[in-house]
């Protein structure tokens, strides 16, 4: 099947993924369900790879600045840049992007394998049977909960990789504490808090609806759920890295 | 009254349902019978609107099913329940949360009224004991149970059942068409069974239809079966087989 082929399906899929919920209050409880799903038992790998992505981006770029490296000629650079490195590049590309290829590693996967499994045991055909709109039974309370809560899980990691470098500055004492937060000041533009947001809901977006796309249309049995698992979280990737120099291009 | 006319169905090349012209008798228990691989499972998938037809319609009660708005197909599909080859539970969901979900979805019912209307329906199916169990937790001929019970906990006008004993033992099998039964008298619903089981075809058949690669090859009373045989070679062939 062709990439245009597959986009006009995707089209299609998401026509009926916003249309009214047959039950509001069912939807609401989906809905909390799935943001606890999605946001809090995600939040400990979040935090995780934030704290360690920090640290090392400012490790390796401390280590290139320091006068016996190498690297760079002796004194060229003043120290402050790390901050101003890690700070800038926390915000327009570790947090959004790191952070969404981790999510779509965990949350794209098991979406997809979720509602693949669904489709594969005629859960959905049921859905569809009862009368009930089985997209967007299954795929709207994801999706909106993904655009709600992974945008808090971005911001976050963004804060938590500024003190990820701050702490590896601090342990390691490759530099002062004081020129760290002297160069993240120096280097922040709130256009980048503008560009980080608008990273976050369109990736959001990107892993939820990819991720239900990919599960619904899931034929045969339990290889082909776990192949929409995989196929899933590639998709989102390079949708991820493609959108991401997109939103680069358009707001930088 | 349901009635298939002229209901062709392809997937890519290949025919598979071939000019079906069929009736299902209001009030008893319609058998679609042929061996694997004939178009049963597809014929009452189209049925149901789970696959579309190439061609011809699928009436319901003079209404041709595919050619409604997707509302009033919404509102009709609230008048069919089915009972799927895998049961087709809600997985995340207990037995008694399986059975509530279609009065939560479409009925104005408070949580009591819910709980009595589960509760009936699966005192009617003969499972009791297992509200708080999930599917993963029951075995195969409960869970055939707990499907009939979510299909009748609206008031349906139709039930569909694609192969209700497969990966039962015949003692099961035969509680569960024996439930078929009495469910399609006691609420005089139009119940359309897809089986290659010719002891359900004796014990409950009504009316038979017998497809055979794709076609329409016999339809008729059950007690007109034994005389269609004598002029009907494969469904000779097909009943034989089967006993």
């Amino acid at each position: 099947m062709n990439v245009f082929s597959e986009v006009g399906r995707y089209i299609l899929f998401m026509r009926y993924v916003f249309k009214r919920p047959e039950r509001g209050r069912m939807f609401w409880n989906m809905l909390m369900r799935e943001m606890n799903l999605i946001g809090i038992e995600s939040l400990v790998v979040v935090i995780l790879i934030a704290v360690i992505t920090g640290a090392v981006t400012t490790v390796q770029t401390a280590s290139q600045l320091k006068s016996d490296s190498g690297v760079l000629p002796p004194s060229l650079f003043p120290m402050e840049i790390v901050g101003s490195v890690v700070g800038s590049s926390s915000v327009l590309e570790l947090a959004p992007t790191i952070t969404c290829l981790v999510l779509a590693g965990k949350i794209g996967a098991n979406i997809a394998s979720e509602i693949g499994n669904m489709k594969v045991s005629e859960q959905i055909d049921a859905y569809e049977v009862m009368g009930i709109n089985s997209i967007g039974f299954v795929s709207f309370p994801k999706i909106l909960a993904g655009v709600i809560v992974i945008p808090f899980l971005i911001v976050l990691s963004n804060f938590l990789l500024i003190f990820g470098g701050l702490m590896a500055a601090k342990i390691t004492g490759i530099m002062t504490m004081d020129e760290y937060v002297t160069g993240l000041r120096s280097s922040f533009l709130p256009l980048y808090a503008k560009v980080l947001l608008v990273k976050s809901y369109v990736f959001s977006f990107i892993i939820t609806s990819l991720s239900c796309f990919q599960g619904y249309y899931t034929t045969g049995g339990a290889l082909e759920v776990g192949e929409a698992g995989t196929k899933a979280v590639t998709r989102i990737c390079v949708t991820i890295l493609l959108f991401d120099l997109i939103i680069a291009k358009l707001l930088l | 009254m349901i009635q298939l006319v002229d209901l062709n169905k392809y997937f890519e090349e290949k025919h598979v349902l071939k000019n079906i012209n069929a009736r299902f008798l209001p009030g008893v228990a319609n058998l679609v019978i042929g061996a694997s691989g004939g178009g049963k499972s597809v014929m009452v998938k189209t049925m149901v609107g789970l696959e579309k037809p190439s061609s011809g319609q699928v009436l319901f009660e003079n209404q041709d099913f595919n050619n409604l708005e997707y509302e009033q197909q919404q509102v009709l599909r609230r008048e069919i329940g089915m009972l799927f080859q895998g049961t087709a539970l809600f997985d995340s969901l207990t037995v008694e949360q399986n059975v509530e979900f279609p009065l939560m979805m479409f009925s104005n019912m408070n949580k009591e009224e819910r709980m009595d209307r589960v509760n009936l329906c699966l005192s009617r199916v003969n499972l009791v004991n297992a509200n708080k169990k999930t599917p993963a937790e029951i075995s195969g001929g409960m869970k055939k149970r707990v499907g009939i019970a979510r299909a009748i906990a609206l008031n349906i006008k139709y039930l569909f059942c694609d192969e209700p004993n497969s990966g039962l033992d015949p003692l099961t099998s035969r509680v569960i068409d024996t439930l078929l039964h009495d469910i399609t008298k006691e609420f005089g619903i139009t119940t359309i069974i897809n089986s290659h089981d010719m002891k359900t075809v004796k014990d409950i058949g009504e009316h038979i239809v017998f497809v055979h690669q794709g076609q329409k090859w016999w339809e008729g009373s059950s007690h007109d079966l034994a005389e269609a045989q004598k002029s009907n070679p494969e469904l000779d062939a097909f009943v034989k087989a089967s006993f």
